[in-house]
Protein backbone atom coordinates (compact mmCIF):
# COMPACT_ATOMS: atom_id res chain seq x y z
CA UNK A 1 0.00 0.00 0.00
CA UNK A 2 2.74 2.69 0.74
CA UNK A 3 4.47 1.16 -2.03
CA UNK A 4 2.16 2.04 -4.06
CA UNK A 5 1.24 5.39 -2.98
CA UNK A 6 5.28 6.34 -3.12
CA UNK A 7 5.12 5.01 -6.99
CA UNK A 8 1.86 7.52 -7.07
CA UNK A 9 3.26 10.51 -5.61
CA UNK A 10 6.35 10.19 -7.81
CA UNK A 11 4.14 9.35 -11.05
CA UNK A 12 2.19 13.16 -10.29
CA UNK A 13 5.49 14.81 -9.53
CA UNK A 14 6.90 13.44 -12.73
CA UNK A 15 3.85 14.75 -14.27
CA UNK A 16 3.85 17.94 -13.06
CA UNK A 17 7.49 18.55 -14.24
CA UNK A 18 6.51 17.05 -17.46
CA UNK A 19 4.14 19.73 -17.96
CA UNK A 20 5.67 22.79 -16.30
CA UNK A 21 5.83 25.13 -18.97
CA UNK A 22 2.94 25.73 -20.47
CA UNK A 23 2.71 26.16 -24.12
CA UNK A 24 0.42 28.37 -24.96
CA UNK A 25 1.15 31.58 -23.21
CA UNK A 26 -1.04 33.78 -21.69
CA UNK A 27 -0.89 37.43 -20.34
CA UNK A 28 -0.80 38.44 -17.09
CA UNK A 29 -4.53 39.55 -16.84
CA UNK A 30 -5.58 36.34 -18.52
CA UNK A 31 -3.53 34.00 -16.18
CA UNK A 32 -5.45 36.43 -13.22
CA UNK A 33 -8.75 36.26 -15.20
CA UNK A 34 -8.70 33.00 -15.04
CA UNK A 35 -7.32 32.41 -11.49
CA UNK A 36 -10.23 34.47 -10.74
CA UNK A 37 -13.00 32.34 -12.56
CA UNK A 38 -11.80 29.43 -10.86
CA UNK A 39 -12.20 31.01 -7.35
CA UNK A 40 -15.13 32.65 -8.16
CA UNK A 41 -16.81 29.38 -9.43
CA UNK A 42 -15.39 27.31 -6.30
CA UNK A 43 -17.50 29.88 -4.13
CA UNK A 44 -20.60 29.05 -6.03
CA UNK A 45 -20.04 25.58 -5.64
CA UNK A 46 -19.77 25.98 -2.04
CA UNK A 47 -23.26 28.24 -1.59
CA UNK A 48 -24.72 25.18 -3.55
CA UNK A 49 -23.18 22.70 -1.28
CA UNK A 50 -24.68 24.84 1.76
CA UNK A 51 -27.96 25.26 -0.15
CA UNK A 52 -27.41 21.07 -0.02
CA UNK A 53 -27.20 20.77 3.67
CA UNK A 54 -29.88 22.97 4.26
CA UNK A 55 -32.38 21.26 2.44
CA UNK A 56 -31.35 18.62 3.63
CA UNK A 57 -31.66 19.47 7.00
CA UNK B 1 -31.18 7.72 -70.76
CA UNK B 2 -29.22 10.56 -70.12
CA UNK B 3 -31.26 11.26 -67.31
CA UNK B 4 -31.75 8.04 -65.79
CA UNK B 5 -27.69 7.83 -65.86
CA UNK B 6 -27.42 11.17 -63.84
CA UNK B 7 -29.73 10.00 -61.53
CA UNK B 8 -28.24 6.73 -60.65
CA UNK B 9 -24.93 8.65 -60.29
CA UNK B 10 -26.75 10.66 -58.09
CA UNK B 11 -28.03 8.52 -55.83
CA UNK B 12 -24.76 6.62 -56.15
CA UNK B 13 -23.15 9.41 -55.01
CA UNK B 14 -25.71 9.81 -52.10
CA UNK B 15 -25.81 6.51 -51.05
CA UNK B 16 -21.86 6.80 -50.49
CA UNK B 17 -21.60 10.14 -48.62
CA UNK B 18 -24.55 8.04 -46.15
CA UNK B 19 -21.85 5.25 -46.15
CA UNK B 20 -18.95 7.51 -45.34
CA UNK B 21 -21.35 9.16 -42.72
CA UNK B 22 -22.26 6.13 -41.42
CA UNK B 23 -18.78 5.10 -40.57
CA UNK B 24 -17.64 8.23 -38.95
CA UNK B 25 -21.26 8.44 -36.99
CA UNK B 26 -20.69 7.84 -33.32
CA UNK B 27 -18.85 9.87 -31.19
CA UNK B 28 -21.43 13.36 -31.53
CA UNK B 29 -24.54 11.37 -31.29
CA UNK B 30 -23.33 9.00 -28.87
CA UNK B 31 -22.26 11.96 -26.58
CA UNK B 32 -25.25 13.69 -27.04
CA UNK B 33 -27.97 11.18 -26.57
CA UNK B 34 -25.93 10.30 -23.70
CA UNK B 35 -26.24 13.42 -22.25
CA UNK B 36 -30.17 12.74 -21.46
CA UNK B 37 -29.08 10.43 -18.62
CA UNK B 38 -30.51 9.52 -15.59
CA UNK B 39 -30.21 12.72 -14.08
CA UNK B 40 -31.12 14.25 -17.57
CA UNK B 41 -34.27 12.58 -17.46
CA UNK B 42 -35.24 13.52 -13.69
CA UNK B 43 -34.70 17.20 -14.38
CA UNK B 44 -36.91 17.31 -17.54
CA UNK B 45 -39.20 15.15 -15.89
CA UNK B 46 -39.59 17.37 -12.90
CA UNK B 47 -39.11 20.42 -15.18
CA UNK B 48 -42.31 19.35 -17.20
CA UNK B 49 -44.56 18.62 -13.70
CA UNK B 50 -43.62 21.91 -12.44
CA UNK B 51 -43.72 24.30 -15.40
CA UNK B 52 -45.89 22.50 -17.92
CA UNK B 53 -44.50 23.50 -21.79
CA UNK B 54 -43.57 26.58 -20.56
CA UNK B 55 -40.13 26.06 -20.76
CA UNK B 56 -39.34 23.90 -23.77
CA UNK B 57 -38.52 27.44 -25.65
CA UNK B 58 -35.29 27.12 -23.60
CA UNK B 59 -34.77 23.69 -24.95
CA UNK B 60 -35.07 24.88 -28.59
CA UNK B 61 -32.67 27.37 -27.52
CA UNK B 62 -30.15 24.74 -26.06
CA UNK B 63 -29.82 23.26 -29.51
CA UNK B 64 -27.18 25.56 -30.66
CA UNK B 65 -25.28 26.12 -27.69
CA UNK B 66 -24.95 22.41 -27.14
CA UNK B 67 -23.50 21.51 -30.93
CA UNK B 68 -21.17 25.42 -30.84
CA UNK B 69 -20.02 23.99 -27.55
CA UNK B 70 -19.13 19.98 -29.21
CA UNK B 71 -18.17 20.69 -32.12
CA UNK B 72 -15.30 22.10 -30.60
CA UNK B 73 -13.84 18.66 -29.19
CA UNK B 74 -14.20 17.17 -32.64
CA UNK B 75 -12.09 19.42 -34.68
CA UNK B 76 -9.72 19.92 -31.30
CA UNK B 77 -9.60 16.02 -31.20
CA UNK B 78 -8.84 15.04 -34.72
CA UNK B 79 -6.43 17.76 -35.49
CA UNK B 80 -3.94 17.28 -31.96
CA UNK B 81 -5.07 13.35 -32.22
CA UNK B 82 -5.05 13.83 -28.21
CA UNK B 83 -8.19 13.89 -25.34
CA UNK B 84 -9.01 16.98 -23.54
CA UNK B 85 -7.24 16.47 -20.72
CA UNK B 86 -4.09 16.48 -22.27
CA UNK B 87 -4.52 19.36 -23.73
CA UNK B 88 -5.25 21.13 -21.34
CA UNK B 89 -1.85 19.89 -19.59
CA UNK B 90 -0.13 20.39 -22.58
CA UNK B 91 -1.31 23.98 -23.40
CA UNK B 92 -1.61 25.51 -19.73
CA UNK B 93 0.62 23.65 -17.38
CA UNK B 94 0.55 21.14 -14.88
CA UNK B 95 -1.65 23.28 -12.24
CA UNK B 96 -4.66 24.17 -14.61
CA UNK B 97 -3.92 20.73 -15.84
CA UNK B 98 -4.74 18.82 -12.32
CA UNK B 99 -7.40 21.39 -11.70
CA UNK B 100 -9.52 20.18 -14.76
CA UNK B 101 -8.49 16.60 -14.06
CA UNK B 102 -9.50 16.67 -10.28
CA UNK B 103 -12.84 18.84 -11.48
CA UNK B 104 -13.48 16.30 -13.72
CA UNK B 105 -13.35 13.12 -11.99
CA UNK B 106 -15.12 14.72 -8.77
CA UNK B 107 -18.04 15.45 -11.54
CA UNK B 108 -18.13 12.64 -13.27
CA UNK B 109 -17.99 10.33 -10.07
CA UNK B 110 -21.05 12.27 -8.61
CA UNK B 111 -22.69 12.04 -12.50
CA UNK B 112 -22.10 8.35 -11.66
CA UNK B 113 -23.96 8.13 -8.82
CA UNK B 114 -27.09 9.50 -10.19
CA UNK B 115 -26.83 7.21 -12.61
CA UNK B 116 -27.32 3.96 -10.65
CA UNK B 117 -30.07 6.77 -8.93
CA UNK B 118 -31.87 6.20 -12.37
CA UNK B 119 -31.20 2.73 -12.32
CA UNK B 120 -32.15 1.81 -9.57
CA UNK B 121 -35.17 4.15 -9.43
CA UNK B 122 -36.26 2.48 -12.71
CA UNK B 123 -36.25 -1.08 -11.74
CA UNK B 124 -37.48 -0.51 -8.42
CA UNK B 125 -40.66 -0.10 -10.39
CA UNK B 126 -40.80 -3.58 -11.53
CA UNK B 127 -39.65 -4.87 -7.91
CA UNK B 128 -35.74 -5.63 -8.85
CA UNK B 129 -33.88 -4.48 -5.69
CA UNK B 130 -31.06 -2.04 -5.68
CA UNK B 131 -28.43 -4.35 -4.67
CA UNK B 132 -29.27 -6.53 -7.81
CA UNK B 133 -29.81 -3.64 -10.38
CA UNK B 134 -26.14 -2.24 -8.79
CA UNK B 135 -25.00 -5.82 -9.76
CA UNK B 136 -26.73 -6.89 -12.97
CA UNK B 137 -25.23 -3.27 -14.10
CA UNK B 138 -22.06 -3.66 -13.09
CA UNK B 139 -21.84 -6.96 -14.99
CA UNK B 140 -23.80 -5.76 -18.37
CA UNK B 141 -21.09 -2.97 -18.72
CA UNK B 142 -17.86 -5.32 -18.15
CA UNK B 143 -19.20 -7.25 -20.86
CA UNK B 144 -19.82 -4.54 -23.06
CA UNK B 145 -16.42 -2.96 -22.31
CA UNK B 146 -14.37 -5.96 -22.18
CA UNK B 147 -15.15 -6.88 -25.67
CA UNK B 148 -11.89 -5.42 -26.47
CA UNK B 149 -12.79 -3.13 -29.79
CA UNK B 150 -14.10 -0.07 -29.88
CA UNK B 151 -16.17 -0.34 -32.79
CA UNK B 152 -18.16 -2.84 -30.79
CA UNK B 153 -18.46 -0.75 -28.14
CA UNK B 154 -20.15 2.11 -30.23
CA UNK B 155 -22.12 0.08 -31.71
CA UNK B 156 -23.66 -1.46 -28.58
CA UNK B 157 -23.77 2.24 -27.05
CA UNK B 158 -25.80 3.19 -30.43
CA UNK B 159 -28.02 0.72 -29.82
CA UNK B 160 -28.89 2.12 -26.39
CA UNK B 161 -29.42 5.33 -28.16
CA UNK B 162 -32.04 3.90 -30.25
CA UNK B 163 -33.74 3.11 -27.08
CA UNK B 164 -33.75 6.48 -25.88
CA UNK B 165 -36.32 7.70 -28.22
CA UNK B 166 -39.07 5.63 -26.47
CA UNK B 167 -40.67 8.85 -24.92
CA UNK B 168 -41.63 10.09 -28.47
CA UNK B 169 -44.32 7.17 -28.09
CA UNK B 170 -45.28 7.76 -24.81
CA UNK B 171 -45.94 11.35 -25.59
CA UNK B 172 -48.47 10.74 -28.26
CA UNK B 173 -50.05 7.87 -26.27
CA UNK B 174 -51.41 10.57 -23.78
CA UNK B 175 -52.55 12.65 -26.58
CA UNK B 176 -51.52 16.21 -25.59
CA UNK B 177 -52.90 19.57 -27.41
CA UNK B 178 -50.71 20.56 -29.66
CA UNK B 179 -51.88 23.88 -29.99
CA UNK B 180 -51.07 24.20 -25.88
CA UNK B 181 -47.53 23.36 -26.74
CA UNK B 182 -47.06 25.77 -29.44
CA UNK B 183 -49.02 28.32 -27.35
CA UNK B 184 -47.16 27.81 -23.88
CA UNK B 185 -44.30 26.56 -25.12
CA UNK B 186 -42.90 28.34 -27.63
CA UNK B 187 -43.11 31.37 -26.62
CA UNK B 188 -40.00 32.30 -24.33
CA UNK B 189 -41.59 33.03 -20.95
CA UNK B 190 -40.29 32.91 -17.31
CA UNK B 191 -43.48 30.76 -15.29
CA UNK B 192 -43.63 32.36 -12.33
CA UNK B 193 -40.80 35.54 -12.64
CA UNK B 194 -37.25 34.85 -11.60
CA UNK B 195 -36.79 33.23 -8.26
CA UNK B 196 -34.45 30.79 -6.94
CA UNK B 197 -36.25 28.07 -7.85
CA UNK B 198 -36.53 29.05 -11.43
CA UNK B 199 -32.58 29.76 -11.82
CA UNK B 200 -32.54 26.38 -10.42
CA UNK B 201 -34.19 24.65 -13.38
CA UNK B 202 -32.77 26.73 -16.10
CA UNK B 203 -29.29 25.52 -14.68
CA UNK B 204 -30.37 21.62 -14.20
CA UNK B 205 -31.51 22.02 -17.91
CA UNK B 206 -28.54 23.69 -19.36
CA UNK B 207 -26.35 20.91 -16.82
CA UNK B 208 -28.02 18.13 -18.64
CA UNK B 209 -27.16 19.46 -21.77
CA UNK B 210 -23.83 20.11 -21.61
CA UNK B 211 -21.68 18.84 -19.39
CA UNK B 212 -18.01 19.09 -18.62
CA UNK B 213 -17.68 15.16 -19.02
CA UNK B 214 -19.02 15.57 -22.29
CA UNK B 215 -16.36 17.92 -23.47
CA UNK B 216 -13.63 15.43 -22.45
CA UNK B 217 -15.88 11.98 -23.78
CA UNK B 218 -16.44 13.21 -27.50
CA UNK B 219 -12.55 14.27 -28.18
CA UNK B 220 -11.16 10.74 -26.42
CA UNK B 221 -13.79 8.95 -28.25
CA UNK B 222 -12.62 11.42 -32.16
CA UNK B 223 -9.08 9.85 -30.71
CA UNK B 224 -9.57 6.55 -30.49
CA UNK B 225 -11.91 6.47 -33.01
CA UNK B 226 -9.18 7.06 -35.07
CA UNK B 227 -10.94 10.07 -37.02
CA UNK B 228 -9.04 12.88 -39.15
CA UNK B 229 -8.93 16.31 -40.13
CA UNK B 230 -11.06 15.35 -43.38
CA UNK B 231 -13.67 13.95 -41.40
CA UNK B 232 -14.50 16.70 -39.27
CA UNK B 233 -17.55 17.60 -41.21
CA UNK B 234 -18.98 14.62 -40.76
CA UNK B 235 -18.06 14.69 -37.21
CA UNK B 236 -19.93 18.23 -36.81
CA UNK B 237 -22.86 16.63 -38.91
CA UNK B 238 -23.07 13.54 -36.33
CA UNK B 239 -22.38 16.27 -33.38
CA UNK B 240 -25.37 18.50 -35.09
CA UNK B 241 -27.76 15.32 -35.42
CA UNK B 242 -27.13 14.69 -32.17
CA UNK B 243 -27.79 18.17 -30.50
CA UNK B 244 -30.97 18.16 -31.87
CA UNK B 245 -31.31 14.19 -31.51
CA UNK B 246 -31.09 14.84 -27.47
CA UNK B 247 -33.44 18.29 -27.33
CA UNK B 248 -36.47 16.57 -29.27
CA UNK B 249 -36.33 13.86 -26.61
CA UNK B 250 -36.38 16.42 -23.76
CA UNK B 251 -39.06 17.94 -24.96
CA UNK B 252 -40.68 14.96 -25.43
CA UNK B 253 -40.11 14.23 -21.98
CA UNK B 254 -41.68 16.97 -20.84
CA UNK B 255 -44.76 16.58 -22.81
CA UNK B 256 -45.22 13.44 -21.13
CA UNK B 257 -44.76 15.23 -17.56
CA UNK B 258 -46.42 18.38 -18.84
CA UNK B 259 -49.23 16.81 -19.90
CA UNK B 260 -49.79 14.32 -17.18
CA UNK B 261 -48.84 15.66 -13.81
CA UNK B 262 -48.57 19.54 -14.00
CA UNK B 263 -48.91 20.93 -10.87
CA UNK B 264 -48.12 17.57 -9.02
CA UNK B 265 -44.92 17.92 -7.03
CA UNK B 266 -42.85 15.20 -9.12
CA UNK B 267 -39.30 15.20 -7.98
CA UNK B 268 -37.89 12.57 -10.19
CA UNK B 269 -38.36 10.37 -13.03
CA UNK B 270 -38.88 7.38 -11.31
CA UNK B 271 -41.59 8.82 -9.17
CA UNK B 272 -43.10 9.85 -12.78
CA UNK B 273 -42.89 6.75 -13.89
CA UNK B 274 -45.18 5.59 -10.50
CA UNK B 275 -47.34 7.86 -11.10
CA UNK B 276 -47.58 7.69 -14.72
CA UNK B 277 -48.01 3.79 -13.99
CA UNK B 278 -51.64 4.60 -12.59
CA UNK B 279 -52.85 6.53 -15.05
CA UNK B 280 -51.52 4.70 -18.06
CA UNK B 281 -49.27 1.60 -17.59
CA UNK B 282 -47.71 0.94 -21.34
CA UNK B 283 -46.80 4.98 -20.74
CA UNK B 284 -45.47 4.81 -17.27
CA UNK B 285 -43.25 1.74 -18.15
CA UNK B 286 -42.11 3.46 -21.46
CA UNK B 287 -41.00 6.00 -18.97
CA UNK B 288 -39.22 3.18 -16.66
CA UNK B 289 -37.63 1.74 -19.39
CA UNK B 290 -36.53 5.28 -20.85
CA UNK B 291 -35.01 6.08 -17.48
CA UNK B 292 -33.08 2.88 -16.99
CA UNK B 293 -31.93 3.15 -20.51
CA UNK B 294 -30.75 6.51 -20.16
CA UNK B 295 -28.88 5.75 -16.90
CA UNK B 296 -27.10 2.67 -18.38
CA UNK B 297 -26.24 5.01 -21.10
CA UNK B 298 -25.02 8.01 -19.26
CA UNK B 299 -22.95 4.94 -16.97
CA UNK B 300 -21.20 3.91 -19.67
CA UNK B 301 -19.44 7.13 -21.12
CA UNK B 302 -19.20 9.17 -17.89
CA UNK B 303 -17.13 6.20 -16.49
CA UNK B 304 -15.39 6.08 -19.75
CA UNK B 305 -14.82 10.08 -20.05
CA UNK B 306 -12.84 9.38 -16.73
CA UNK B 307 -10.64 6.73 -17.67
CA UNK B 308 -9.67 8.24 -20.82
CA UNK B 309 -8.75 11.21 -19.10
CA UNK B 310 -6.48 9.54 -16.36
CA UNK B 311 -5.26 7.50 -19.33
CA UNK B 312 -4.25 10.11 -20.65
CA UNK B 313 -2.72 11.98 -18.20
CA UNK B 314 -1.00 9.30 -16.35
CA UNK B 315 0.64 7.63 -19.71
CA UNK B 316 -1.40 4.56 -19.43
CA UNK B 317 -2.58 1.93 -22.20
CA UNK B 318 -5.80 3.85 -22.75
CA UNK B 319 -8.13 2.36 -25.62
CA UNK B 320 -10.84 0.35 -25.41
CA UNK B 321 -9.26 -1.28 -28.59
CA UNK B 322 -6.75 -2.95 -26.16
CA UNK B 323 -7.91 -5.56 -23.64
CA UNK B 324 -7.80 -5.66 -19.77
CA UNK B 325 -3.89 -7.61 -20.13
CA UNK B 326 -2.97 -4.77 -22.28
CA UNK B 327 -4.56 -1.67 -20.13
CA UNK B 328 -5.02 -2.83 -16.93
CA UNK B 329 -5.37 0.45 -15.23
CA UNK B 330 -7.73 2.20 -17.87
CA UNK B 331 -10.35 -0.96 -16.90
CA UNK B 332 -9.42 -0.59 -13.19
CA UNK B 333 -10.22 2.91 -12.86
CA UNK B 334 -13.34 2.62 -14.73
CA UNK B 335 -14.27 -0.45 -12.67
CA UNK B 336 -13.41 1.10 -9.49
CA UNK B 337 -15.52 4.44 -10.33
CA UNK B 338 -18.32 2.57 -11.01
CA UNK B 339 -18.31 0.02 -8.38
CA UNK B 340 -17.88 2.86 -5.71
CA UNK B 341 -20.62 5.18 -7.65
CA UNK B 342 -23.08 1.91 -7.27
CA UNK B 343 -22.27 1.67 -3.76
CA UNK B 344 -23.62 4.88 -3.22
CA UNK B 345 -26.85 4.43 -4.17
CA UNK B 346 -26.99 1.62 -1.79
CA UNK B 347 -26.28 3.60 1.27
CA UNK B 348 -30.07 3.39 3.70
CA UNK B 349 -31.42 6.72 3.82
CA UNK B 350 -29.23 8.44 1.00
CA UNK B 351 -31.65 12.12 -0.29
CA UNK B 352 -31.14 10.78 -3.67
CA UNK B 353 -33.13 12.63 -5.57
CA UNK B 354 -31.50 15.68 -3.93
CA UNK B 355 -28.09 14.58 -5.10
CA UNK B 356 -29.73 14.12 -8.64
CA UNK B 357 -30.62 17.26 -9.08
CA UNK B 358 -27.89 19.21 -7.05
CA UNK B 359 -25.12 17.08 -9.27
CA UNK B 360 -26.73 18.61 -12.38
CA UNK B 361 -26.40 22.38 -10.89
CA UNK B 362 -22.72 21.70 -9.64
CA UNK B 363 -21.77 20.46 -13.06
CA UNK B 364 -23.12 23.34 -15.11
CA UNK B 365 -21.35 25.65 -12.35
CA UNK B 366 -17.70 23.91 -12.84
CA UNK B 367 -18.63 23.99 -16.93
CA UNK B 368 -17.27 27.31 -18.07
CA UNK B 369 -13.46 26.67 -16.21
CA UNK B 370 -13.21 23.81 -18.88
CA UNK B 371 -14.93 25.33 -21.47
CA UNK B 372 -12.51 29.06 -21.50
CA UNK B 373 -9.53 26.11 -21.48
CA UNK B 374 -11.72 24.38 -24.75
CA UNK B 375 -11.81 27.93 -26.33
CA UNK B 376 -8.39 29.62 -25.48
CA UNK B 377 -7.16 26.02 -26.87
CA UNK B 378 -9.30 26.71 -30.33
CA UNK B 379 -7.42 29.84 -30.70
CA UNK B 380 -4.01 28.49 -30.65
CA UNK B 381 -3.05 29.04 -34.58
CA UNK B 382 0.11 26.95 -34.08
CA UNK B 383 -1.99 23.49 -33.39
CA UNK B 384 -4.88 24.23 -35.00
CA UNK B 385 -4.06 25.94 -38.46
CA UNK B 386 -7.22 26.91 -40.83
CA UNK B 387 -9.26 24.89 -37.84
CA UNK B 388 -8.91 27.33 -35.48
CA UNK B 389 -12.28 29.13 -34.07
CA UNK B 390 -13.78 31.83 -36.22
CA UNK B 391 -14.76 34.85 -34.78
CA UNK B 392 -18.52 33.94 -34.83
CA UNK B 393 -17.44 30.49 -33.05
CA UNK B 394 -15.58 32.28 -30.05
CA UNK B 395 -18.52 34.75 -29.99
CA UNK B 396 -21.08 32.13 -29.19
CA UNK B 397 -18.35 30.33 -26.96
CA UNK B 398 -18.21 33.33 -25.24
CA UNK B 399 -21.89 34.22 -25.11
CA UNK B 400 -22.42 30.47 -23.75
CA UNK B 401 -19.67 31.00 -20.90
CA UNK B 402 -21.00 34.74 -20.16
CA UNK B 403 -24.49 33.04 -19.30
CA UNK B 404 -23.79 29.74 -17.58
CA UNK B 405 -21.88 32.55 -15.24
CA UNK B 406 -24.47 34.72 -15.03
CA UNK B 407 -27.00 32.14 -14.41
CA UNK B 408 -24.89 30.19 -11.60
CA UNK B 409 -24.23 33.55 -9.92
CA UNK B 410 -27.61 34.68 -10.05
CA UNK B 411 -28.56 31.06 -8.41
CA UNK B 412 -26.13 31.46 -6.07
CA UNK B 413 -27.28 35.26 -5.02
CA UNK B 414 -30.82 33.70 -4.75
CA UNK B 415 -29.24 31.36 -1.87
CA UNK B 416 -27.62 33.64 0.17
CA UNK B 417 -30.57 36.21 -0.24
CA UNK B 418 -33.61 34.13 -0.44
CA UNK B 419 -36.33 37.12 -0.13
CA UNK B 420 -34.51 38.92 -3.09
CA UNK B 421 -36.29 37.24 -6.09
CA UNK B 422 -39.78 36.80 -4.69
Amino acid sequence: MRSSLKRLSRKIAEISQRYREPRIEMSRAVRAALQFLRFYLLFLVCLMVYKFILLLN
Amino acid sequence: MNFFSKLYYKLRKMWKAIQLYLVIAGPGIVVMVADNDAGGITTYAATGAKYGYHLIWFLLVLIPVAYYVQEMTVRLGAVTKRGLAEAIFDGFGATWGWYALIDLMLVNWLTLVTEFIGMTAALHIFGVPPWLTVTGVVLLMAIIVLNGRYWTWEKIALLFCALNLIYIPAAFMIHPSASDIVKDGLVPNFPGGFNGQLFFFLMANIGTTIAPWMLFFQQSAVVDKGMQEKDIPWGKFDTLIGSALTVVVAIFIVIVTGTTLNGSDIDSAGRAAEHLMQTDRYVGTFMAIGLFDAGLLGAICISLASSWAFGEIFGWAHSLNQNIKQAPWFYASYFFALITAGLVVLIPGAPLVLITLFVQVIAVTLLPAVLVFLILLLNDRLTMGDYRNSVWQNLVGGFVVASIVTLSSLYGISVMFPNLFQ
